[in-house]
């Protein structure tokens, strides 16, 4: 589902990414993990070309997105984004949020929009939001309209940047069990997570990156219960 | 009493200062609408990309910011038309050209400020969804953006409301040069300034008020 090959990013002069190769399967779910800094933001970016690539090949579902003829917005449209601090739209209602991007770029009325986004709402557990606005949700309610917000495009992968990192303890629990929810459906999930316990449940594999590479992937037993590399262990160390 | 008042030159020399409030009324909302517009293409242009359109964009705003209203007025009216152009433009064209041209620079801070004030989250959501770059201008970052920049132009209103009164050195028969007018005929400079002074401030003092109300309940 996913190929990066070789995949390089500089801010300025500052190398950032420093030759990432990965690889997605569909229905997979893969999470990141890695001490702050070490650019797993920035490889999630790519994903989407939020940052420009500077050098190296993406591949999502037979789409080249480095190659410059191709077409940006379809490719995002495709690929869902969930950030650590929501983003939702304070200006429009939790429905609005969700049928924007259907109506205005899949071409879609109001009403089938609309029509669309309830079940997704019932999914996150949030049918009876449909008219608030996000400044009237708790943190782990927003997370979950962001999440029925990129559904709503009917996404091939869902990239998830620490989307837990910025709730209330006892909220997290909420957001996790709808991304759970998504796994079981087979959603390819790419997830930047601090979560051990999700990575666990339903992780397929997780990345350890650190200092702009991956240095260390396998299944989340491997990574977590006897890690290989002296520098994934002294950041498990750190944060179990 | 009343006879008094009405034979004191407060009380006549208002007909000729509430005709000059038409004038000031009709260049400022006029000047004002297209600087809204230049102000809009500038805010926006100094936050471009592209390296020409930030730079032009930023010598237009500093260049008007640097210089004094009267000096601009006087080139637009005679520097330009009389000396390259090599006819005259009326003094009304050039008076709401000037206002326009001012408040546009001052505007197009406004606009910057709030457009760069919202959230970068907000920009890369959109984007992240699709959206092109003028879809995500267009239905999220403006929407947010304008409402932080009413209580700034209400504010700009105000002072162009004022800057209208330099107008009076082209002849422009706005509330000053009415009261000017008036008082040389009538020797009465003292009750005419009053009257002069008291119309501006009939508009302006409101208008802040209504700007602080609404700027609370914007929460800006
Ligand atoms: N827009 C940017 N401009 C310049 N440097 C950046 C930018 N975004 C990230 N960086 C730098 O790239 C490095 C990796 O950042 P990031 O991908 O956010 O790491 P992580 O998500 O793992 O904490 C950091 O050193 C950060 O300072
Ligand atoms: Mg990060």
């Amino acid at each position: 589902m996913i190929t990066v090959k070789d995949l390089h990013k500089y801010f300025g002069k500052n190398e950032v990414l420093k030759g990432i190769n990965a690889h997605v399967n569909e229905s997979e779910v893969v999470c990141v993990i890695g001490p702050s800094g070490s650019g797993k933001s920035t490889f999630l970016r790519c994903l989407n070309l939020l940052e420009e690539v500077t050098s190296g090949e993406i591949e999502i579902d037979g789409d080249v997105l480095t190659d410059p003829k191709v077409d940006i917005n379809a490719v995002r449209s495709q690929v869902g984004m969930v950030f650590q601090h929501f983003n939702l739209f304070p200006h429009m209602s939790v429905l609005d949020n969700i049928t924007l991007a259907p109506i205005k770029v899949k071409g879609l009325s109001k009403e089938e929009a609309e029509e669309a986004a309830r079940p997704l709402l019932d999914k996150v557990g949030l049918s009876d939001k449909a008219d608030a606005y996000p400044e009237s949700l708790s943190g782990g309610q927003k997370q979950r309209v962001a999440i029925a917000r990129s559904l709503a495009m009917d996404p091939k992968v869902m990239l998830f940047d620490e989307p837990t990192s910025a709730l209330d303890p006892e909220l997290v629990g909420d957001v996790l069990q709808v991304m759970k929810d998504l796994a079981k459906e087979g959603m390819t999930m790419v997830v930047v997570t601090h979560e051990m316990g999700f990575a666990k449940e339903v992780g397929d594999r997780v990345l350890f990156m650190d200092e702009g590479i991956i240095m260390e992937e396998g299944s989340p037993t491997q990574i977590f219960d006897m890690p290989q590399h002296e520098r994934t262990q002294s950041f498990l160390s750190k944060i179990l | 009493m009343i006879e008094a008042i009405q034979e004191s030159h407060y009380y006549n020399s208002l007909p000729f200062l509430l005709k000059g409030l038409r004038w000031t009324a009709f260049i400022t909302f006029a000047g004002l609408f297209i600087g809204f517009i230049l102000g809009a293409i500038f805010g926006l242009g100094r936050l471009s990309k592209s390296k020409i359109i930030s730079t032009l964009s930023t010598v237009y705003v500093e260049v008007v910011r640097g210089t004094p209203m009267l000096a601009q007025i006087l080139f637009i009216y005679a520097g330009l038309t009389k000396g390259i152009i090599g006819f005259n433009i009326d003094a009304v064209t050039a008076s709401i050209t000037a206002i326009a041209i001012n408040a546009g620079a001052y505007i197009a801070e406004i606009v910057r400020g709030a457009v760069y004030s919202i959230e970068k989250g907000q920009h890369e959501a959109g984007r992240a969804m699709g959206l092109t770059q003028r879809q995500t201008m267009r239905y999220i970052i403006w929407p947010q953006a304008f409402k932080r920049m009413i209580p700034p132009l209400g504010n700009q209103f105000v002072i162009s409301l004022k800057d209208t009164s330099l107008l009076s050195v082209i002849a422009i028969p706005e509330i000053v040069y009415q009261g000017k007018q008036y008082y040389n005929i009538t020797y009465s400079p003292f009750q005419t300034l009053v009257m002069v002074c008291l119309l501006y401030l009939v508009i302006t003092i409101p208008t802040s008020l209504y700007l602080r109300r609404l700027e609370r309940k914007l929460d800006v």
